[in-house]
């Protein structure tokens, strides 16, 4: 951390400017969101504020506790987010499944990385836990929600397809394989396309916060490469569970279609 | 084959009593809205009455595990469904679901010339008419060797001529092979002249202890 330069205040109030600049534009051709801008810079301001009050404390006063509350925080927060930017209106079954699943597949993913990959010690330790916990999470978060809307956007456009295939004796797992493996893809393909242009296109936030605190290239790209991984496999566990729970509510014990 | 006793099914559909029999080629006869297809849908188990039993070969259809049950009495759908994938693809579909042992091409082009099909097993299913996609889901469902035929509409994207020479082959087909069928139309044409007992959806609704259908006078 020592090499890290600090920016003041007002170094930090001039970078306000780009959001001025974007206003301008926005007022001189007319397009109505400067309301969005204004909430949205302000929203990103208190948060960021108030997250580094809180990691401050958390980083001076080391718990177990503190560490596995913000997990906790975290995946609430995943989940409600997932709920509520689902364009298809969820019912009770999905949104356990939903939760189950992010809940199993990232924790999951974060223990191994935690206690084999990495092996933070303490395995609390909150300079870790706290960030490589978020990524996951907030990967597998937008993982999952572009299944749902690929799963229930499947079911209602190929249900007469669904339907034909289970008119000739196919099980609700074979009639709906297709658009299990589409959600699947849909689901899993940026965080392919992420690791094909790691490096060239952008140096990701994770790298570039380690290179910022002073430590050698090589030594980040080896954190990236793990969470990277990490974060791939989060990702794919969590939206299989999803998928694999989540097909089945749209049939009904005796193989008919729910909806 | 069927017995249905004291059905209903929302405010679509009210059965006090019906028996589809054996071996016959059954038509339900009725204007749209009469649920005939509803009815079909039944049978196969695609859907549940919210009251009453319907039983099949004397055990009643929730006893039957669905898939098995759908295998042996398989349904062609109202609107032709085409699978992504070739024509040869699209015909061996059903024996894909049900996993039986797939066909060989000749038989294949057997069958696709007594339906007047002619196409090339390799072509692009999507790309076929209306007609033609239904025709293919016709074959599809003659070959998976069902107990029970049940068509919906089974010829409604075809014109007369073709309608005439395939209900031809597909009727001889199923009496020779002893197999049972119930059809939807809304052809009297084909109701009278492809049917061994009409159904008329309109008189099972209103007459309580009825046997149309039965074939017994």
């Amino acid at each position: 951390m020592n090499e890290m330069l600090d920016i003041t205040l007002i170094q930090l109030i001039s970078a306000y400017l780009f959001i001025v600049i974007l206003l301008i534009i926005v007022r001189l051709r007319k397009i109505p969101r400067e309301k969005e801008i204004v909430i949205s810079t302000f929203r990103m301001t208190i948060q960021l504020v108030l997250v580094g009050y809180v990691l401050t404390y958390i980083f001076e006063n080391e718990q177990w506790y503190y560490s596995v509350i913000i997990l906790i925080i975290m995946e609430t927060f995943a989940i409600y987010n997932i709920f509520k930017r689902s364009k298809h209106p969820l019912n009770r079954e999905l949104k356990k499944i939903i939760a189950v699943s992010m809940v199993a597949g990232t924790l999951f993913a974060f223990l191994y990385f935690d206690f084999v990959v990495v092996q933070f010690s303490p395995w609390y330790d909150p300079r870790y836990f706290i960030p490589i916990a978020g990524m996951l999470i907030g990967n597998s978060m937008t993982g999952i929600t572009l299944g749902v809307s690929s799963l229930m956007e499947g079911f209602s456009s190929r249900k007469k397809e669904v339907e034909a295939a289970l008119m000739l004796g196919a099980t609700p797992n074979k009639a709906s394989q297709k658009l299990v493996n589409h959600a699947f893809d849909s689901a899993i393909l940026p965080t392919i396309n992420n690791m094909v242009g790691m490096g060239i296109v952008f140096l990701p936030g994770m790298m570039t916060g380690v290179i910022l605190s002073g430590a050698s290239p090589l030594s980040a790209i080896k954190y990236q490469i793990a969470i990277m991984l990490g974060i791939t496999g989060s990702v794919a566990l969590s939206v299989i569970l999803f998928l694999y729970f989540g097909y089945k509510t749209f049939f009904n014990k005796s193989a008919q279609l729910n909806i | 084959m069927f017995l249905l006793k004291d059905i209903h099914y929302k405010d679509i559909l009210h059965i006090p009593y019906l028996e589809i029999k054996s071996g016959e080629i059954t038509c339900l006869f009725g204007e749209s809205g009469s649920g005939k297809s509803t009815l079909l849908r039944m049978l196969n188990n695609m859907i549940t009455p919210d009251k009453g039993e319907i039983r099949y070969q004397n055990q009643s259809i929730s006893e039957y595990i669905p898939m098995e049950l759908r295998q042996e009495v398989v349904m062609l759908g109202q609107e032709p469904i085409v699978f992504d994938g070739t024509v040869r693809d699209n015909l061996l579909k059903g024996l894909e679901f049900s996993g039986k042992p797939e066909v060989d091409d000749s038989s294949l082009l057997a069958l696709m010339n007594e339906l007047k099909l002619h196409k090339k097993l390799d072509e692009d299913a999507s790309k076929l008419s209306g007609g033609e996609k239904q025709r293919v889901a016709f074959g599809r469902v003659l070959l998976m060797g069902a107990k029970v035929y049940l068509l919906d509409e089974p010829t409604s994207a075809l014109d007369e001529e073709t309608e005439n020479s395939i209900m031809d082959f597909v009727t001889t087909e199923i009496k020779k092979k002893k197999k049972t069928a119930i059809m939807v139309t809304h052809s009297k044409y084909v109701a009278k002249e492809y049917s061994d007992t009409i159904i008329y959806m309109n008189e099972i609704a209103t007459t309580p202890n009825n046997k149309v259908g039965t074939g017994h006078e």
